[in-house]
């Protein structure tokens, strides 16, 4: 039984079908690649799972129970965590005191035993924020807030991360030792499933893969299949001669995902990443 | 049969006078996501425009109506989209509500500043020269022709915003609009031609229902204003987007309303429900509506004012009353009375700034809880601190009441259920025979203290001050605290907050709770400062210049709120002398809120600035002599104070120029070469 089952979801903005029948699923202490071109129903899938967006139609099964009609708080004290794609740092707050905040909430906040210093620098040095504990989480870089996103999800020991996008602002090198907290993080047998539109990363650190694209899964397997695969060439990785197979009007309603990906400058080489 | 139909189509007149009120009122919201409290200002300003054309300058009528409908309004809409409701969307709503309620009292304050009080006549639109309106006869009922006429204009108005939203280009660029203003920008559309547009009719529709409704209302400053509230129901029951929902439940509301005229006798026990219902109504569509979405990618971060020491606050506490005393100790009884009401806005809006200013959401009846703890005050036997506490208790539970029903709201619904909970009260409880009772007074003692009774005003009023510093010192306590880092995480990000597994929905009601906990403790002591109080004390609509003048001084300190309360209490004193000044101090607060309501910090940021300067320049004549330190972070996370994070996409662009902190391992930045430590471990 996987950690995570996402079966048959679809969900519909009025005329707009984001997610369209989408089933996947994602296992613990296993790292899994969400991965498609911008508007293809990624972060809609996540706020699915995470709660924050109820689904016209299918059911998200955690831990084998069915929790499509389960509260977003309550599904994060049984263990889910997420960042988001675009940041959602409490900006008025020091980056050490949003670590605190997440630690209060995780254990009530009418707990006697106050998060101590050093468990929240833990939790930042973890990361690699250590430096920034006392800016404002509004004045740090982009990557810097993805990564405390990170250490404030953390602080809820989840056992499964939703990370979205979490290595955008963040240079190669960072990059790198980001996927090495990944596979810490995965082996210690947390579930993580990451949308991510870094290849590099994505082919580098994802045990498995799936591929949507229009709101559908299109494919999925680990890197390797993924990466020959001849749909997610076209839809996504973009060094196919070929012409997409539903270009505009194929499936009639979903021109935003056509217009945002001419604006989308193709991942580059995919190919010459997956040095590890 | 005769008296349904008697009533039925009065009903339907007023129905559709609020359907036209309403659809312009959802066509401003759905395209620009501005809820304008105004809207029935508007109406009110355009139909005294409209008087002016038509009876003043002696225009003809449908001149005048051309001029109004065709010019005036729509330039009116356009200019205020184009300068004060531009971006607002996209503001919080504790910004967008206070900017357009700064627009309902400014408007007001305009005028009664530019037409003083005087008994003016709108004869209808087809009247005699007598001034009776035409009419015809229907069975044994009678129809007027401006009944008619706002049936038909009703008609004309549904049709023409149809037509306008599916048959033209620019009716489908705002229909794109209401989905994703963002996207109509990627794809060529204009969303500000769209936006003015849309509150160029929306004020246009604002001011034909005003006009069709002033020979039935008269010409009332706020009369025709607080009309809208019916708007605002009818509107609600199309969840703000729903144009042909909106019109049923106009209609809906204006039948019922004459139906209850007709079948309620008056002297029942409840008679008292005419003048509720579209309050009642407004609150349950409210109610009913479905659970709201957190809203993800917002803006967040907001530079507040600095929250003082705990030495600091007490210093400052004892500094304040020792002048306060230094101040009421050669004062008369009459203006020791007014610092005393001072103190009780003060206090007040320190519970504005627990809830505005820390939690991010706006009340539109804080006077009505403050109503609440005096009418409990008053009722008490020679109340003593455990009555204060128990009146403060009373207003908690009314507080938290409120909110509970509307759990599932945010934002703007919770406000406008403030509102509907407001007029319900003074209408149904403060007006009630058993309460203050409509125009009466209500007697209440001064607070005794282990037995002594605080006798003299002189004294009570320094118990006052005490009381405002311990709640002032208790809201800055609970902002260093957890419970103060939890609101600030929950104003930033609620949807974070959520995610990281808090209800927001019982911190959201225990909030509400408190804050109404406040306004109830400030107005349990206002009752045993005045010794009678009634239900004009407390009129719902005095929240709205309490909300304001507390945003204008700053809802993020107590600093801002002590100057809030003197501002509140000098009001009347300032517009006593005539209805102009009236009219011009509120004009100048309204829009005063209009533009300072962007930045809540409010006047009192400026006095913590110029003390910061001073400090500094003291400081910095003693650094001279003191040998240097490292620079830290704090020192770079100084030179960018106000930053503000914005969604990823922006951000990507500012991020390379980046300072990187001196003295400090910096992590992802470009600047960082190969020798700098990693970012991740």
């Amino acid at each position: 039984m996987a950690l995570l089952e996402v079966d048959d979801v679809v969900v519909q903005f009025g005329g707009v079908t984001a997610v369209n029948h989408a089933t996947f699923e994602a296992e613990a202490g296993r790292v899994t690649g969400l991965i498609g071109p911008n508007g293809a129903g990624k972060t809609t899938c996540f706020n699915v799972i995470s709660g924050l967006q109820r689904p016209t139609k299918g059911k998200v099964r955690f831990n084998g129970k069915n929790v499509t009609s389960v509260p977003v708080h309550r599904r994060s004290k049984r263990g889910m965590g997420r960042t988001f794609q675009r940041l959602e740092a409490f900006g008025s707050l020091t980056v050490r005191d949003n670590v605190r905040v997440a630690l209060d909430i995780h254990r009530g906040i009418a707990g006697v035993v106050k998060p101590a210093k050093s468990d929240i620098d833990g939790l930042l040095e973890r990361v690699g924020i250590r430096a920034y504990a006392d800016d404002r989480a509004d004045s740090i870089p982009t990557g810097t807030a993805r990564l405390l996103e990170l250490a404030r999800c953390l602080a809820g020991d989840p056992r499964l991360l939703l990370l979205d996008e979490p290595s955008s602002g963040l240079d190669e090198t960072e990059t790198d030792a980001f996927g090495d907290l990944l596979r810490d993080l995965a082996a210690e047998g947390r579930g993580i499933l990451m949308v991510e539109h870094d290849m590099d990363l994505v082919m580098g650190v994802c045990d498995t893969i799936r591929v949507l694209d229009f709101g559908e899964v299109i494919a999925m397997g680990d890197p390797a299949a993924i990466r020959a695969d001849k749909r997610v060439q076209q839809a996504y990785l973009g060094y196919s001669d070929e012409e997409p197979e539903h270009a505009v009007g194929a499936t009639g309603e979903t021109d935003e995902s056509d217009m945002e990906r001419t604006a989308v400058i193709p991942v580059v080489a995919a190919s010459e990443g997956a040095t590890s | 049969m005769d008296t349904f139909i008697a009533y039925l189509i009065p009903g339907i007149f007023s129905g559709a006078a609020y359907a036209i009120a309403a659809s312009g009122l959802v066509l401003t919201y759905t395209t620009t996501r501005v809820f304008n409290i105004a809207h029935g200002a508007f109406g009110m300003v355009m139909s005294f425009i409209f008087w002016d054309f038509s009876q003043k300058q002696g225009l003809p009528v449908w001149l005048s109506l051309i001029l109004v409908l065709g010019i005036v309004a729509p330039l009116t809409g356009f200019l205020i989209q184009r300068f004060i409701a531009r971006g607002l969307g996209e503001a919080p709503v504790s910004v967008s509500l206070v900017v357009t309620v700064g627009l309902f009292v400014g408007l007001i304050g305009a005028a009664q500043a530019i037409w003083p009080p005087e008994p003016r006549f709108v004869p209808p639109l087809l009247a005699d020269e007598l001034g009776n309106d035409k009419s015809f006869p229907i069975g044994e009922t009678v129809v007027t022709a401006q009944q008619l006429i706002t049936v038909l204009a009703s008609i004309g108005v549904a049709v023409g915003l149809y037509l306008l939203l599916t048959r033209t280009r620019i009716g489908t660029a705002m229909r794109a609009s209401v989905d994703n203003p963002e996207l109509l920008k990627l794809y060529g559309g204009k969303p500000e031609t769209v936006a003015a547009l849309s509150w160029a009719i929306g004020v246009s529709l604002a001011a034909l229902g005003g006009i069709l409704l002033v020979p039935v209302v008269g010409l009332d400053y706020y009369q025709l204003t607080l009309l809208v509230i019916n708007a605002y129901a009818a509107a609600m029951v199309g969840r703000l987007k729903n144009l042909p929902l909106t019109f049923v439940g106009a209609m809906g509301l204006g039948i019922a309303d004459s139906m209850a005229l007709g079948y309620i006798p008056t002297d029942s026990l409840f008679a008292d429900v005419r003048p509720v219902i579209p309050p009642l109504f407004l609150f349950a569509a409210l109610v009913l509506l479905p659970q709201a979405q957190l809203r993800i990618g917002q803006v967040k971060g907001i530079v507040s004012a600095p929250v003082p020491s705990v030495p600091r606050m007490v210093v400052s506490g004892g500094v304040f009353l020792v002048v306060l005393l230094a101040v009421v100790s050669p004062m008369s009884e009459a203006r020791l009375l007014l610092v005393g009401t001072a103190a009780t806005y003060a206090m007040v809006m320190l519970s504005l700034v627990l809830l505005t200013g820390y939690g991010g959401h706006v009340s539109l009846a804080q006077l009505t809880f403050a109503g609440v703890g005096a009418l409990a005050y008053a009722k008490l036997d020679s109340p003593n601190l455990y009555g204060l506490l128990l009146s403060a208790l009373i207003a908690v539970a009314v507080g938290a009441l409120v909110a509970l029903p509307v759990l599932r709201l945010t934002g703007l619904y919770l406000a406008l259920s403030t509102l509907a909970f407001g007029v319900l009260m003074d209408k149904v409880v403060f007006q009630n025979e058993r309460a203050f009772g409509f125009g009466g007074a209500l007697e209440a003692q001064r607070l005794s203290f282990f037995g002594n009774t605080v006798e003299t005003t002189r004294a009570y009023v320094m118990v006052m001050g005490v009381f405002f510093v311990l709640v002032a010192i208790g809201i800055l306590m609970l902002r260093r605290g957890v419970l103060g880092r939890l609101l600030v995480a929950m104003r930033d990000s609620p949807a974070a907050c959520g995610t990281l597994g808090l209800d927001l929905r019982w911190a959201r009601v225990g909030l509400f709770g408190l804050s109404a906990g406040v306004a109830g403790l400030a107005g349990a002591l206002f009752a045993g400062l005045r010794g009678t109080i009634g239900a004009a004390d407390f009129q719902y609509f005095n929240s709205l210049p309490l909300l304001l003048l507390a945003v204008v001084f700053g809802v993020t300190s107590v600093t801002g709120a002590a100057l809030g309360g003197i501002g509140l209490m000098l009001l009347p004193v300032l517009s006593g002398s005539s209805p102009i000044a009236g009219g011009i101090v509120f004009l100048i607060i309204g829009f005063g809120a209009v533009f300072a309501g962007r930045d809540p910090n409010g006047l009192a940021n400026l006095l913590f600035r110029v003390g910061r300067l001073l400090q500094s320049r003291v400081l910095r004549r003693i650094d001279l002599h003191l040998p240097q330190l490292p620079s830290t972070t704090a020192f770079t996370r100084s030179k960018t104070p106000t930053r503000e994070v914005s969604g990823g996409e922006l951000f990507d662009d500012g991020y390379d120029d980046e300072p990187v902190p001196i003295g400090a391992s910096a992590g992802s930045s470009a600047t960082s070469g190969p020798t700098e430590q990693k970012g991740v471990r």
